[in-house]
């Protein structure tokens, strides 16, 4: 009985601070909502209006109508046209334009000859998005093609984008950014709260208290997990206010795989308290993780692309099983029973993670 | 049971890498009673008290406190002991009544008489006006005032205080002591590590540390009459010539300037202290006047961490 009183007076106390710590207030609330209008208007995948300019050698007819399909497609912006390849590798030099087309003089012939290219197209191949741009460029049919060899010879197939039909990027990001914002808001305040006591000489006065460590964690642990719930809330409602993302599956199973998630990165903040001494030493080792939880976790890049060797780091991040988790869910409308490896893994993670902690938090100073 | 002393602790040492921080010490501190620590800063004072609390293992030793032992037990310590930190460890973004009320829950004190308690503590401590203000914000004599006010909220049996008045002007640092005084006359056992002379003067028994080894401890009247030196007192013209001039007798301990006065300590051997100072005083054509004095706790402290070198020497 009085082991819960003490958690509750722990507890009130954090709450206490957290409503006088209007910084950390103001980063709870204020930074799911800038990180999902930055990520969700910024980051685009679907690219449009590369800066591009045509040296058409050619000059016929045919060559003309293919410029103008060029341009119907948005994908490109035409902002000039020079007389040979030569000028166009220079602006593509100086950064002036991200493609280049050329189209040979004989382009006609080549149009019907299959052996030879009848475009060339010059490509700013150091950013692959717009190599892969240029690359379903090539896909575009020539009109006018009389023989109709290019039609009948290319392989037709046809992809249907299931779940996200309109291709739009933030449907894709946002379930992602949940698992992004979560990780760095919870990782950093539970290793920040811990830290800044043993910073402040506040531990010292705690453990010569009744208070035992794991009193003092449940009691510290508990108020994050209800911000973490509230920054889910929130950033499922701007989801679907701003970026009409949609919640397919069930809100519930959502929250309990929330719920596991948050769990497990309060205990890997717990253990970062444990081996860091100075807040800004818990700030770096969240920086540390958070990175890898960007960038392997299948947040940025399709998991299955990645390197093996990335996929087993990828494995061990909770982001990881998390974003499966939401993509799932929102998207997909899958149960939490489909993907309950993922709730395994997070709920192992949170055990292990916590066994640590405790272990290495001792109530002595040395 | 209730043994005779509040802290028994025998051999208690502790290292940090090649640091030996405390080194054998052997420790009584009588129940009801003002122990002092006395010693420079590094002398071991923080490290003894955190080992005796519990905060720090010995690396070798045994200690008791209020029968129980330590660190091994020290959960049962807990509810027993207030500790006053060196450093301001509230919480500066609470209230003081904040504070005081975080304290009486985790003490669990009972809730019928908490309100009583704080309001008792507030009144004692003389931070009634404060009651609203963030504890952060406050002065170094009423952070020290709460910090009292908490560690003896849960009425414990032992108060350990490191270095308590070490941030407070000299009015509050009575006012502190006379606070000291009435908890003791009550039967809390007090332990108070300082290192102001004046402090020390006024426990009822202390040990002076010096790089961690107990070089004396006693009643300050014991120590002042047991240093095993003279005390010669100086009045001369020119006192820094005359310092150095004395600094030379191969008998002189150490010589102290105190304004236009010096003291100089010379082992109690020494047959007659006075002719010897005046010896060389005159022979040099400095007028000077040299009397016996009584040693003070001051003196007592620059005796007994010669030791050390005398011995090497």
């Amino acid at each position: 009985m009085n082991s819960l009183s003490r958690i509750l007076a722990i507890l009130r106390k954090e709450v206490r601070q957290l409503r006088r710590d209007h910084l950390t207030f103001g980063m709870v609330v204020g930074l799911p909502i800038i990180q999902m209008l930055m990520f969700g208007y910024a980051i685009n995948t679907d690219v449009r209006n590369l800066r591009t300019a045509i040296a058409n050698q050619a000059d016929s007819h045919l060559s003309q109508q293919f410029v103008a399909e060029l341009a119907q497609t948005q994908v490109v912006d035409i902002v000039a046209h020079v007389d040979t390849p030569q000028a166009l590798e220079d602006l593509l030099r100086a950064g002036e334009i991200s493609i280049g087309v050329y189209i040979p003089h004989d382009f006609d012939r080549r149009v019907v000859d299959s052996t030879r290219a009848a475009i060339h197209l010059l490509v700013d191949g150091s950013d692959p998005t717009i190599l892969g741009v240029a690359n379903q460029l090539r896909a575009m049919p020539i009109g006018f093609d009389t023989s109709g060899r290019n039609k009948t010879e290319s392989l037709q197939v046809e992809v249907r984008p299931y779940y996200n039909p309109e291709r739009r990027t933030p449907v894709n990001i946002v379930p992602g950014l949940m698992g992004v914002i979560l990780t760095m808001t919870m990782i950093m305040f539970t290793a920040v709260a811990i830290v800044r006591e043993r910073e402040r000489g506040n531990l010292e006065l705690l453990i010569n208290t009744p208070v035992s460590s794991a009193e003092l964690m449940i009691g510290k642990v508990v108020p994050y997990i209800l911000i973490g719930m509230l920054q889910l809330a929130l950033i499922l409602a701007v989801g679907r206010l701003l970026f009409d993302v949609p919640v397919r599956g069930s809100i519930v199973d959502l929250y309990l795989a929330a719920a596991a998630f948050i769990a497990a990165n309060l205990s890997l903040g717990l253990l970062i308290s444990t081996a860091t001494k100075t807040q800004f030493q818990a700030m770096q080792m969240t920086v540390f993780i958070l990175l890898p939880s960007i960038l392997l976790s299948g947040f940025m890049f399709p998991f299955d692309g990645m390197p093996k060797f990335a996929q087993w780091i990828g494995e061990l991040l909770p982001n990881t099983h998390f974003i499966r988790l939401t993509r799932g869910i929102m998207l997909r409308d899958a149960a939490l029973g489909d993907l309950y490896m993922e709730v395994v893994f997070l709920v192992a993670f949170t055990l292990v993670a916590m066994t640590a902690a405790a272990m290495r938090f001792t109530d002595r100073l040395d | 049971m209730n043994g005779e002393f509040a802290i028994k602790a025998r051999g208690l040492t502790k290292r940090f890498g090649d640091l030996e921080a405390v080194s054998h010490l052997d420790l009584d501190a009588p129940r009801g009673q003002i122990y002092g620590f006395l010693g420079p800063n590094g002398s071991g004072k923080s490290t003894t008290i955190r080992m005796l609390c519990g905060l720090l293992t010995p690396t070798e030793g045994t200690a008791t406190v209020l029968d129980t032992e330590v660190p091994g037990d020290a959960r049962l310590l807990k509810p027993k002991i207030g500790y006053m930190t060196q450093k301001f460890s509230l919480f500066g973004d609470l209230t003081v009544l904040e504070n005081l009320q975080f304290i009486a829950e985790i003490y669990s004190f009972p809730k019928a008489d908490r309100v009583g308690r704080i309001d008792e503590l507030l009144d004692r401590y003389d931070l009634i006006g404060q009651r609203k203000q963030l504890a952060g914000t406050m002065s170094g004599g009423q952070k020290q005032r709460l910090a009292l006010a908490c560690s003896v909220l849960h009425h414990p049996e032992l108060l350990l205080l490191d270095e308590p008045t070490s941030a407070v002007d000299p009015q509050s640092r009575r006012d502190f002591w006379a606070a000291l005084f009435r908890l003791a006359e009550r039967g809390t056992t007090i332990l108070v590590s300082t290192h102001y002379m004046d402090e020390a003067e006024r426990c009822h028994r202390l040990a002076i540390l010096d790089h961690g080894v107990k070089v004396a401890d006693g009643t300050p009247t014991e120590l002042q009459a047991s240093t095993g030196m003279h005390i010669i007192e100086v009045r001369a013209d020119e006192p820094y010539n005359a310092q150095a001039l004395i600094a030379r007798i191969p008998e002189v301990a150490s010589v102290t300037q105190l304004g236009v006065r010096l003291r100089v300590l010379m082992p109690d051997s020494v047959s007659d202290p006075i002719a010897a100072v005046n010896g060389v005083l005159q022979s040099a054509g400095l007028p000077a006047n040299a009397t016996l004095s009584s040693a003070t706790l001051e003196d007592v402290f620059v005796a007994v961490t010669l030791e050390p070198q005398k011995a090497a020497a």
